[in-house]
């Protein structure tokens, strides 16, 4: 078990109160996982992304633990936390421009870089010639400025440096979200492939990009409102949802060689709650087609199926009668997410 | 005769030091937008095809062609007499945040649009014809009026922005990624709406680089590279007939929910090769495609176009079993040495600054884009060159 998140609460301090954005998460990630994370915008998603590697001024930890690698992860601790990033956790920033010194070369930058770590540059230097090569660029950008590089060059440099230590934990924060479908391809096959040669342990990528997601994630953890909603196998979460809000999700997309003259796909209405004073109960109600006069209560997020948690009333009682048939059904599915 | 009819636009940007580089972003791009018609015209970053949105909206000129909007010639509207243009044409675009003043109410795009337009209308008259527009793209008048944009989502943002535009007879209407900052859930919605629109006859030109939204919204699909269509006829038959082997590897790349990228391919797809010379510099710099054309030609010896033979046109063959990605070196420009301002050939320095700088004429003459072949009725596809 790489990353062990039980019961995190972050919010942000605003003059009006505190947001409560991530309102008590509990996941686990497994070793070689590669888990996505979806949902709308202001769902939380990026919050417990950057909170696990870099909380900002605005944000407070207002509980939970955090266990990276068995040993409990310090992330209200600004200066503990050094001793971690870029060695046990590293994240790959969306604007790959703005993450790279725009003054320093691509060398000296990542020297610096490695430097701050307490590590030797000299060291790593060959693996790192070793891995740009990798990924197709010339050795020389190690002379050249960030300016002299295309988009998609930034964006795999950023990328090797960021796992040049070998982190344990990668959170890669909507890095496929600006990129045409081609050079999203590249980048997403690279993400599988630098988890597969072992140069990050698991990965977190956050996206809205369900397709994305579909194609390079393992697992899929859906986030509503501050709250888990859904988390299963990628597999299971595309073709078997039991959440109304990953359905809907999942049903507004429309895809390449479908026609849809005659049944159009529909959004889902409304917005979603201010996290200012979320609502009680299930915080998904307003704008569920299926609410009924129990979700009043919040629901757990519960294991309905082997490998396959939601927090949803009609979920359950859909699934409460039928749960040993469900199960076996369910299974072969369900491998990624609890292995 | 087609509501707008674009002819042969090329455009060529001015760039460099003092303007001494000429850069070819369009070549002889023509097709045709009916009324009650969605053209999405779909291409990767560089490709062109914002340029092609901005020429539409006089925000840019052309460099050479012609562009007629119900049989008159766009580039025949004088300044002072464009609002009468616009009173048919109007753009909404990629980012919604950036097109309303925050320190402003939302609403004051209405009253910018009555200022120049309908000076005399009274309260009354002009709030009517807020809410019928309101109604038009389903916003609830009450939900938007009177309210600063950062308390909009940006679904209103955008469906508030189109509703500017319909306050106006607007005939056709250019959306330059209207899609792509919104949210999954919200992107149905106006997808929708432009299908109700263009039922009741709007016309829309539909730029987007994301292949599911133009498949789901167009009836016709035009595909740009560098510049050039490659490909382009009714939406069906471009998606689901291919021809080009362009269009082909950018479908394939096209994530999908229920099917995974085949293969992770050892075939770099052509597309990828591409993405970078669209900055090719056309003109005074020797760019890589037309440096290789003289190659071919046998007016240069292999080795002239050398420097550019690390370009993302000529990639690299491809070594060593131990390739990461099924892409090709490096697309984008420069990879290799940036070359000095003094040795690039066929490029003497002065050039850089402008003195004797090639003219636009000679830029455009350069352009050898052949005309589309039509393969089935409807549907035209490029001559494939070896690239």
């Amino acid at each position: 078990m790489t990353l062990k998140v039980d019961d995190l609460r972050i919010s942000y301090r605003t003059l009006r109160g505190d947001v409560r954005a991530v309102d008590g998460v509990s996941f686990s990630i497994a070793d070689g996982e590669i888990m996505g994370l979806a949902g709308e915008s202001g769902c939380g998603k990026s919050t417990l992304g950057n909170s696990l590697i870099f909380l900002e001024g605005r944000m407070k930890h207002v509980g939970g633990t955090v266990e990276l690698d068995g040993a409990n992860l310090p992330i209200a601790d600004y200066n503990a936390m050094n001793r971690h990033r870029l060695r046990d956790v590293s994240v790959v920033p969306q604007y790959a421009m703005s993450a790279l010194n725009p003054t320093r070369k691509i060398g000296r930058m990542t020297a610096d870089l490695i430097k701050s770590r307490g590590a030797d540059y000299r060291k790593v230097l060959e693996e790192f010639k070793r891995r740009i090569d990798l990924v197709g660029l010339p050795q020389n950008v190690l002379n050249m400025y960030p300016f002299e590089l295309s988009g998609g060059m930034r964006q795999r440099t950023t990328m090797v440096i960021s796992t040049l230590l070998n982190p344990s934990l990668l959170i890669g924060d909507e890095i496929t979200s600006a990129l045409d479908v081609t050079t999203q391809r590249a980048v997403g096959e690279m993400l599988m492939e630098f988890r597969d040669r072992g140069f990050v342990k698991s990965m977190i990528v956050i996206t809205h990009d369900l397709s994305v997601l579909a194609q390079i994630a393992d697992s899929i953890l859906v986030m509503y409102a501050g709250k888990l909603a859904e988390k299963a196998s990628s597999s299971t979460i595309v073709d078997n949802p039991l959440h109304p809000y990953t359905q809907m999700l999942i049903g507004s997309l429309p895809e390449v060689g479908l026609r849809y003259d005659e049944a159009p796909l529909t959004g889902i209405p409304g917005r979603p709650p201010s996290l200012l004073n979320p609502p009680t109960g299930c915080r998904f109600k307003d704008r569920c087609p299926f609410a009924f006069d129990k979700c009043v209560e919040e629901p757990p997020f519960v294991e309905l199926r082997p490998g396959h948690e939601v927090a949803c009333w009609k979920a359950m009682d859909d699934n409460a009668p039928a749960r040993t048939e469900a199960a076996s059904q369910g299974a072969p599915a369900s491998q990624g997410a609890q292995s | 005769m087609s509501m707008l009819e674009i002819e042969n636009v090329s455009k060529v940007y001015r760039t460099g030091t003092f303007g001494g580089e000429l850069k070819l972003v369009l070549r002889r791009v023509s097709f045709n937008i009916d009324r009650g018609e969605v053209v999405s015209l779909i291409g990767q970053s560089g490709s062109g095809k914002s340029t092609l949105g901005k020429i539409i909206l006089r925000l840019s000129p052309l460099s050479a062609g012609t562009i007629n909007f119900e049989g008159t010639d766009i580039a025949t509207w004088a300044k002072g007499q464009l609002r009468d243009y616009y009173r048919h044409v109007q753009g909404v675009f990629q980012d919604p945040f950036s097109s309303y003043n925050p320190l402003y109410k939302a609403d004051r795009v209405f009253e910018m649009v009555r200022s120049v337009y309908f000076p005399k209308l009274r309260g009354q008259q002009w709030h009517g014809k807020i809410e019928s527009a309101l109604e038009s793209v389903s916003l609830n008048p009450a939900d938007v009026l009177n309210k600063f944009p950062h308390q909009l989502s940006g679904g209103q943002q955008q469906r508030l922005l189109i509703a500017r535009a319909l306050l106006l007879e607007v005939k056709l209407l250019v959306a330059d990624e209207i899609i792509s900052m919104l949210d999954a859930s919200t992107r149905v919605d106006v997808l929708n709406l432009l299908v109700d629109l263009k039922r009741k006859g709007l016309g829309i030109l539909f730029i987007t680089h994301d292949l599911s939204l133009g498949n789901y919204i167009s009836d016709k699909t035009v595909i740009l590279r560098e510049g050039a269509i490659v490909e382009m006829g009714d939406t069906q038959k471009v998606f689901g007939n291919p021809q080009h082997s362009y269009t082909q590897s950018l479908l394939t790349a096209v994530p999908q929910l229920h099917r995974r990228w085949a293969g992770g391919g050892e075939r770099a797809p052509a597309s990828v090769a591409v993405n970078g010379a669209a900055n090719s510099v056309v003109g005074g710099l020797t760019p890589a495609h037309v440096a290789k054309r003289l190659v071919d030609d046998g007016a240069l010896p292999d080795g002239e176009g050398g420097r550019y033979s690390q370009s993302s046109l000529h990639p690299a063959p491809t070594s060593g079993p131990q390739k990461l990605l099924h892409t090709p070196k490096a697309p984008g420009p420069g990879p290799g040495p940036r070359p000095s301002l003094m040795d690039i050939p066929d490029q003497p320095w002065q050039r850089r600054f402008g003195f004797g700088a090639p003219n636009l004429a000679a830029v455009l003459a350069a352009d050898n884009t052949q005309p589309l072949v039509e393969c089935e009725p409807g549907h035209f596809v490029a001559v494939e060159d070896d690239l």
